[in-house]
């Protein structure tokens, strides 16, 4: 393991050193060996006397955002100096760029209610450039509601993701969609990034399975047993509501999109054996790519190219992860023991993130487990160790995995950062299983 | 002061008549009257007959008025009036949702559906001789291969099926809670289909057989044991007639 992995950090080392541009991040997904900045951020501030929830519901969610983007050492708010800004004429560089705060940048602004509308102001200053300190300032007015508290302070970290992390679009505004059960049936339902937010979207009082995101975001793809058989179905986030999908015929599982919004899943349609299918979004034109005796399922396009199908056969017996063309030539066995399902391709298509119980049998060491594997050298890190679990899928930026964990004795929701780090709950309403992350 | 009163009340009215127009934002008075509020959607949904055996079918019919779009959960968009046969498996509620410029109604219909326990379709007697002659098939752990222990269960089921020529199953793949749910429906389709294989290799009327997967979504218990989950790992015969 250890060695494992230190072949893996020589391997991301030289990567970073061969690529000038963009940090490790888009390039392994981990983050490792880049140097976090150190960023403080003080609450805002307020003169508007009947602001406090608002306040405090946005402070909350931009200290969080921050923290859980990977890229930044959040300083202490014990070193913060005693005054702290809520505007530019109140910021004293050198009391943040000195120990204790050591701070190189800092976000600090006001938040105010008027009427009806909430006003933020939001700064990013760079602390040590006392001549022209200022990296962004920034303004947002929309109705005064928890819940637009909570998109502003989304919106103002994404801008400071944005401009301090490579220009990696921030992820504050994604979705993630999940299977709950917590109304009695199976239904796939949606939340912010953060767990905030939990709403219903299928209503077919059956068992739902499987949402995948389209990649423009307007579309879920899932699974209904509402007619008594494995269906694909379609919800449409714009009508908000269950669109029709024609009946392919046979057990139909598993759907996921390809980057051009083609639709891949399982089906046992013609031979009886569940194979990969690809079709077009609308259903039509499915075309079989995989003719092996056994169960073929859980499709993954790659992400980036599009060329690449990562998916789970149990060809040889137990599940095993395989990768082939988009035309389902030169069929690769990624994974070689144990029990491994659920793959799913980074955003820079270069690794998979997937579920692996290594050792597999009776008395075995380990449980099962997110690893994820580069595609090319076939290194793999183990990423959590606690509990059982699967489904993993990635954040749009690739630094973050959100999956599915029964530690605490239920299925629930939990993200970290793609590195392991930073593991927390999402969901604690019922059984929650099977979440994937929006495009964008 | 009389005057000022009239005239302040001539204001008010005034100024109501412009919040009744949905004149929220600044906007120059208006000098016609405003046009009437959209007249909000009705609708109605009712199923004929809302009792039924699995495998029958109801109609489902439904009316609608000032609506633009009208849609039926587990159907999708509909016609504003209209009626369709489905044939729910399950007792189902349909759920109408009718959207128009003046609103949005919905509405909901009850279908039961009997389901083995006692449907008059099948005679008790049917159903008792299709219990005692067709078995579920069990299975080893991640594997859909007949053991050998579940052959002449399965010759059983053949040679009664064979005598019934015009009965029509369900063939339902289960597996028990471990592993992956999707791996687990890939697992239940192939563990329905080797079932099936084996009936037509017998002589089985295929197009009688259905086969459906529930992976580990309907388990017959719910204990963390090997003895339920044996009991979990199975074909389940359903009698459709």
């Amino acid at each position: 393991m250890a060695k494992r992995l230190s072949v893996l950090l020589l391997l991301i080392a030289t990567a970073v050193t061969s690529s000038l541009a963009q940090g490790d991040w888009i390039r392994t997904g981990t983050g490792l060996g880049v140097e976090k900045v150190r960023l403080a951020a003080p609450d805002f501030k307020t003169t508007s006397g009947n602001s406090a929830d608002l306040l405090k519901t946005f402070n909350e969610t931009l200290w969080n955002d921050l923290d859980n983007a990977g890229i930044f050492e959040m300083v202490s708010k014990s070193f913060y100096p005693l005054a702290q800004p809520g505007q530019p004429n109140e910021v004293r560089l050198d009391a943040w760029a000195n120990p204790p705060a050591n701070a190189a940048m800092l976000a600090f602004g006001n938040l105010n209610v008027a009427g009806d509308d909430v006003n933020v102001l939001g700064w990013l200053y760079d602390v040590r450039n006392t001549g022209s300190p200022q990296v962004l300032g920034k303004q947002y007015r929309e109705k005064a509601t928890a819940e637009n508290a909570r998109l502003i302070a989304h919106r103002f970290a994404d801008e400071i993701i944005f401009r301090l992390g490579g220009g990696i679009t921030g992820i504050a505004e994604s979705k993630i969609a999940f299977v709950s059960n917590r109304t009695g049936s199976k239904e796939v339902w949606m939340m912010d990034y953060d767990g905030a937010g939990q709403q219903r979207l299928t209503k077919d009082g059956s068992i739902a399975l499987s949402p995948a995101f389209s990649p423009d975001g307007s579309r879920v793809a899932y699974v209904s047993f509402a007619s008594g058989n494995a269906d694909l179905a379609m919800y449409s986030l714009e009508l908000g509501r269950r669109v029709a999908f024609p009946n392919l015929g046979g057990a139909n599982t598993a759907p996921s999109w390809t980057p051009d919004s083609k639709l891949l899943f399982s089906s046992s349609m013609r031979s009886g054996d569940p194979e990969v299918f690809m079709a077009e979004a609308s259903g039509s034109n499915p075309k079989r790519l995989t003719a092996y005796k056994g169960p073929d399922g859980q499709p993954s396009v790659n992400r980036k190219s599009g060329a690449q199908i990562a998916w789970v056969s149990g060809r040889t017996g137990l599940p095993q992860i395989y990768v082939m063309d988009a035309d389902g030539a030169n069929v690769q066995r990624i994974t070689t023991e144990g029990y491994a399902v659920s793959p799913a391709w980074s955003p820079n298509g270069q690794l998979l993130a997937f579920s692996w119980i290594r050792h597999y049998g009776p008395g075995a060491p380990g449980g099962q487990d997110i690893y994820i594997m580069d595609t090319t050298s076939h290194q793999w890190v183990q990423l959590t160790h606690e509990g059982s679990n699967d489904f993993p899928s990635w954040s749009p930026d690739g630094r973050h995995i959100v999956f599915q964990s029964h530690r605490g004795g239920t299925d629930q929701i939990w993200t970290m950062l793609a590195d392991g780090s930073k593991q927390h709950q999402l969901t604690s309403s019922g059984k929650n299983t099977q979440p994937t992350w929006s495009w964008k | 002061m009389k005057r000022t009163q009239k005239s302040s009340v001539v204001v008010a009215a005034a100024l109501l008549a412009i919040l009744l127009a949905g004149c929220a934002k600044k906007k120059p008075v208006a000098t016609t009257p405003p046009p009437p509020p959209p007249a909000a959607p009705t609708a109605s949904l009712s199923a004929n007959p809302d009792a039924i055996e699995q495998g029958q079918s109801t109609t489902l019919t439904w009316k609608t008025d000032n609506a633009t779009g009208v849609s039926i959960d587990a159907i999708g968009a509909v016609e504003p009036n209209g009626s369709r046969q489905v044939a729910p498996v399950q007792s189902t509620t349909y759920h109408l949702t009718a959207k128009g410029p003046g609103g949005t109604q919905e509405a909901t219909a009850r279908v039961t559906v009997a389901g083995r326990q006692a449907p008059p379709q099948i005679s008790l007697t049917d159903e008792q001789m299709f219990a005692q002659s067709v078995k579920d098939v069990f299975f080893d752990y991640d594997a859909y291969d007949i053991r050998g222990d579940q052959q002449s269960a399965l010759q059983s089921a053949a040679a009664f099926l064979k005598q019934h020529p015009t009965w029509r199953v369900t063939i339902e793949g289960h597996a028990d809670e471990r592993g992956s749910i999707e791996y687990n429906l890939t697992l239940g389709t192939n563990r329905a289909e080797a079932v099936k294989n084996v009936l037509v290799q017998q002589g089985v009327n295929p197009n009688n057989l259905r086969t459906v997967t529930f992976g580990k979504e309907k388990p017959f218990c719910n204990e963390s044991n090997e003895t339920c989950w044996q009991q979990n790992r199975r074909g389940h015969f359903v009698l459709n007639k």
